[in-house]
């Protein structure tokens, strides 16, 4: 007899049930949709700007098709693309009155169709590679060595100042290579200032040499600094992207780090590859300058300024903090810019205990600082944030002493959230270091369609083929094959749609063949049986036989195969990662689908039959005698 | 229907040698021609800029190879890819600093030479060198790791010495490929690097089929001789050998057909793959296992071993 235990019958059945459900998204298409993603660090998506997209449609009367909010965005599903057009204005004019200063994108998105109880279990359609959709593809290589450099020149100017202050006389200080020398005329002061810069600079490693009549003092970065430098580098050359690509209006960006120094960008639908590195090149930075007080104090002065009308040598900007947007004249001569803050981190006041910026500046900007803090103590200092060409006041705090050190705190009315993004944004400003990029694709989108097609019909056709084959060549057996055949792709699509695993065209190509490679472990189980009722064995024991004696040897060339897989998988990089993340899974279902489901399958036809005198498997030859066992 | 009918096992062995005689003919043609006429790299392997445009009306490729030298472009290749409409371009890496920004410049170029058959870009790749160095060796380390991986995955689950026939077979699949896209100059992309791992990971599937039989027929019979032994194995086996075979062919003769350009030299990369890894895991596999001097003796040992894995 050949039945499975209920538990297996059951095993398959919610296998089968589970691989419809999570392959079932992929056959709505997709609607087009208006997506709405934050900006600015320090602008959150939350449910109170959901119900301002929702007001905003009703009063609009646009009806939409379904809402569906993340942490990142708000995606406004529509009937059609007229509606996607209409609803993008209207919502473009409630959350953004002023054009030049958005704080949000609104970006036209295609989103899946499939009905809202589907999208709640996760289930959601395959997530499509570049080359299936279109878009472009950037992949940047992170200058480290720039990082170092760039870093190693601050310290040497902050030793400068150091040694002056500890009235450590030297002679010269220079970068050669990856390492800072300092030459003395004696031991002396060499140990004065080994003991100094020890104290000071934690970061560095100190060697004494000497070079002829002069002593040298020899500083090295220590690895785990520059270990620190060249994350913190990549760290913030992905944040600056990210800012930086939310202009585009791009509706599912990528950006990621790949290996020690590598950053990779996708920017689907984007078509305009000069405009994209364009953004992805341009900074944005940090000004400090000094308040206009008497103008700012005045409200005609104000009230005309407003208008557009200020007063000669000073600008108009507006401060974040202040809800009446009142702004302030602030003076056109630039104090310090961002190229001198070497870290912003977030923390707390030394007295109060309020949230606060903490603010570190290179010894040039030290030095700089200290001369106008001095010289404007109890004027107010203007701390501007210039993005897209566009500047804001981020703080504008009273002097009340000099500020030497470098270190510069920003504190007063925010919250510990306001405290991490302002850090965020002040680092977010400029590049950490040059990147270039060494690896680019643009795919169009009738390419990425016609992969698509391309893929689609090389499966469907050779899916038919072999059908057709195994129902004529083993009848009922090969029918049953085929069905575990379709089990398999089910699975597989299932599983691709819910890992949200990039599909490319070459994933496509993977799941082609792994179909064509998984009818091998059913043509093994059918030649087996052939084989047992060639050898005179009862339908039933052939059967079980077959199956039995089948699995050692799909296991082993199963297992061989996944060998190459995971080769791939670890090695592989773009479109053979693509095809290696398909091809490994192509083999797990098969070895599932292929053996479990189609034995049930087979159970159910054949196992409770007690006088079971032929199967339908075609016909078995035997040696000298020709029968057909129909 | 049954398309096999063997009365008697086919006396493969007898013909042994001259079956690797053919292979060994066949793989030093192969390697005469990989080192004398060497792969036609993609540019993600060497570095550079590929371009596809498509035109309205199907341009001069001279008039653009013209126009392209004129404009500073040197050593590019430009050749129709798929309809006469559409051109694919191949630039070089130069040794400006400027390289990733070719594409633009090619396209400026283009849309100069003819304004009223101005063409529009499909797609463009640019790979910097160091990314293509990387990939090679990319390649080159994962084919190492496939090869270590089938040898101590069939050292342990059969023997040492069908692990190394096993390879020795198929890694002459993967020349004997190879050999094919360097006599005929077919562009090798990753996806290719991809089928050809793929290739060798379907050929060892096949080796291990008739090595199961081996096994199998080793322990059940006794008093057979051991090229008997592979006689036995290989002919119960080749039924649904080339039943599976056929039908993996389908499924890549499919996507020779509907799969486009994209995709041609990637199943052209599996139907080599495929026709020679059944040759060479029947005929030149197996004949390895018998002069490395398998027998009966060495399975019995593992018998006890072997039942349990099997549970």
């Amino acid at each position: 007899m050949n039945r499975y235990p209920l538990w297996k019958n059951a095993t398959v059945i919610i296998a089968l049930v589970l691989g419809l459900l999570y392959t079932l998204p992929n056959f709505f298409g997709e609607a087009p949709a208006v997506q709405v993603s934050s900006v600015k660090a320090t602008v959150k998506v939350d449910t109170a700007l959901l119900g301002k997209v929702e007001d905003a449609l009703k009063a609009a009367g646009i009806i939409n098709t379904g809402l569906h909010a993340d942490l990142q965005s708000i995606r406004v599903r529509l009937a059609d693309t007229d509606t996607q057009l209409k609803a993008k204005d209207v919502i473009e004019k409630a959350l953004i009155p002023d054009a030049n200063d958005a704080a949000y994108s609104v970006a036209l998105n295609l989103v899946s169709n499939s009905p809202n109880w589907l999208t709640s279990l996760h289930a959601l359609p395959m997530y499509l590679g570049l080359d299936l959709r279109g878009g472009v593809h950037f992949l940047l290589q992170v200058d480290m060595k720039g990082a170092l450099t760039k870093r190693l020149d601050a310290t040497g100017a902050d030793l400068r100042s150091l040694l002056r202050d500890k009235n450590v006389r030297h002679s010269g200080i220079s970068r050669e290579g990856m390492s800072l020398v300092i030459k003395f005329r004696d031991t002396d002061t060499r140990d004065k200032a080994k003991d100094a810069i020890g104290s000071q600079q934690p970061d560095l490693a100190l060697a004494e040499g000497q070079d002829g009549a002069d002593y040298k003092l020899t500083a090295t970065l220590k690895p785990t600094a520059e270990k620190t430098i060249q994350e913190f580098a990549l760290k913030q050359n992905i944040t600056t992207l990210h800012n930086r690509i939310n202009e585009l209006g791009v509706a599912e960006p990528v950006i990621q780090q790949q290996g020690a120094d590598r950053i990779v960008v996708q920017l689907p639908g984007v078509q305009d590859t000069a405009k994209a590195k364009d953004i992805l090149g341009r900074t944005a930075s940090l000004e400090v300058r000094m308040v206009d007080d008497e103008a700012s104090a005045n409200p005609t002065v104000m009230a005309d300024a407003r208008k557009g009308n200020v007063p000669p040598g000073t600008e108009f900007y507006l401060d974040r903090n202040d809800p009446d947007k009142k702004g302030l004249l602030v003076k056109k001569q630039v104090v310090l810019t961002g190229d001198r803050l070497t870290d912003a981190q977030p923390g707390f006041d030394g007295q109060t205990h309020e949230p606060a910026v903490h603010l570190t500046l290179d010894s040039a900007g030290t030095r700089i600082f200290k001369d106008v803090t001095r010289e404007n103590i109890n004027k107010r200092m203007a701390i501007l944030l210039i993005e897209k060409g566009k500047g804001e006041v981020v703080t504008a705090p009273v002097i009340r002493s000099e500020i030497g050190g470098g270190r510069v705190q920003i504190s007063g009315h925010m919250s510990t959230q306001e405290a991490n993004d302002t850090a965020l944004l002040l680092r977010a400003g400029s590049l950490a270091a040059p990147m270039d990029i060494v690896e680019e694709r643009t795919i169009g989108p009738s390419l990425g369609a016609d992969n698509i097609s391309k893929g689609f019909h090389s499966t469907l056709w050779g899916f038919a083929a072999i059908a057709v084959f195994m129902a004529i060549y083993y009848q009922l057996f090969g029918l049953v094959s085929v069905l575990a055949l379709s089990a398999n792709m089910l699975f597989l699509i299932a599983l691709l749609s819910l890992l949200q695993a990039t599909l490319t065209l070459p994933g496509i190509a993977a799941i082609a063949l792994a179909l064509g490679m998984a009818i091998d472990s059913n043509v093994l189980i059918n030649e087996r049986i052939r084989e047992e009722l060639r050898n005179g064995s009862t339908p039933q024991a052939a059967i079980m036989a077959g199956y039995e004696r089948a699995w050692a040897t799909i296991l082993d060339s199963n297992v061989t195969t996944l060998v190459v897989g995971i080769a791939l998988l670890i090695f592989g990089s773009g479109p053979v990662r693509g095809f290696a993340v398909v091809h490994c899974l192509g083999i797990l279902t098969s070895i599932f689908s292929s053996v479990v489901v189609s034995r049930a399958i087979v159970n159910v036809i054949y196992g409770r039959r007690k006088k079971l005198t032929s199967l339908s498997i075609g016909q078995v030859w035997k040696p000298g005698i020709v029968t057909s066992d129909k | 229907m049954e398309f096999f009918r063997i009365k008697k096992d086919i006396p493969f062995m007898r013909h042994a040698l001259v079956f690797n005689v053919i292979s060994l003919i066949t793989f030093i043609l192969a390697v005469v021609f990989l080192v004398v006429k060497g792969l036609h790299f993609s540019i993600e392997f060497t570095g550079g800029t590929l371009m596809e445009v498509s035109y309205v009306q199907a341009p001069d490729l001279d008039k653009i190879r013209g126009k392209l030298a004129s404009d500073g472009f040197t050593d590019t290749q430009v050749q129709n890819f798929g309809t006469s409409r559409d051109v694919l371009i191949r630039v070089p890496l130069s040794k400006d600093a400027e390289s990733s920004k070719v594409g633009e410049r090619v396209m400026a170029s283009l849309n100069g030479a003819d304004a009223d058959n101005a063409p529009t870009l499909k797609r463009v790749e640019f790979v910097g060198p160091q990314v293509g160095k990387e990939l090679a060796s990319d390649g080159a380390m994962a084919l190492l790791l496939v090869v270590i991986g089938i040898i101590i995955y069939l050292a342990i689950r059969f023997e040492w010495r069908f692990a190394v026939s096993a390879v020795i077979a198929n890694l002459h699949d993967v020349v004997i490929i190879l050999g094919f896209f360097a006599l005929f100059q077919w562009e090798f992309s990753l996806p290719v690097l991809a089928a050809v791992l793929a290739v060798l990971g379907y050929s060892v599937n096949e080796s291990v089929v008739v090595f199961d039989r081996v096994r199998e027929t080793f322990k059940k019979k006794r008093g057979m001789s051991t090229p008997d032994v592979l006689n036995h194995a290989i002919t119960s086996t080749i039924s649904r050998t080339i039943i599976t075979h056929g039908c993996t062919q389908l499924m890549v003769t499919s996507m020779l057909i509907f799969g486009g350009e994209a995709l041609h030299y990637f199943a052209l990369a599996l139907t080599i793959g495929i026709c020679f890894g059944i040759y060479s895991s029947v005929l030149v596999a197996s004949p390895l296992v018998m002069w490395l001097g398998v027998s009966r003796e060495q399975f019995i040992k593992v018998k006890v071993e072997k039942q349990e894995a099997v549970v």
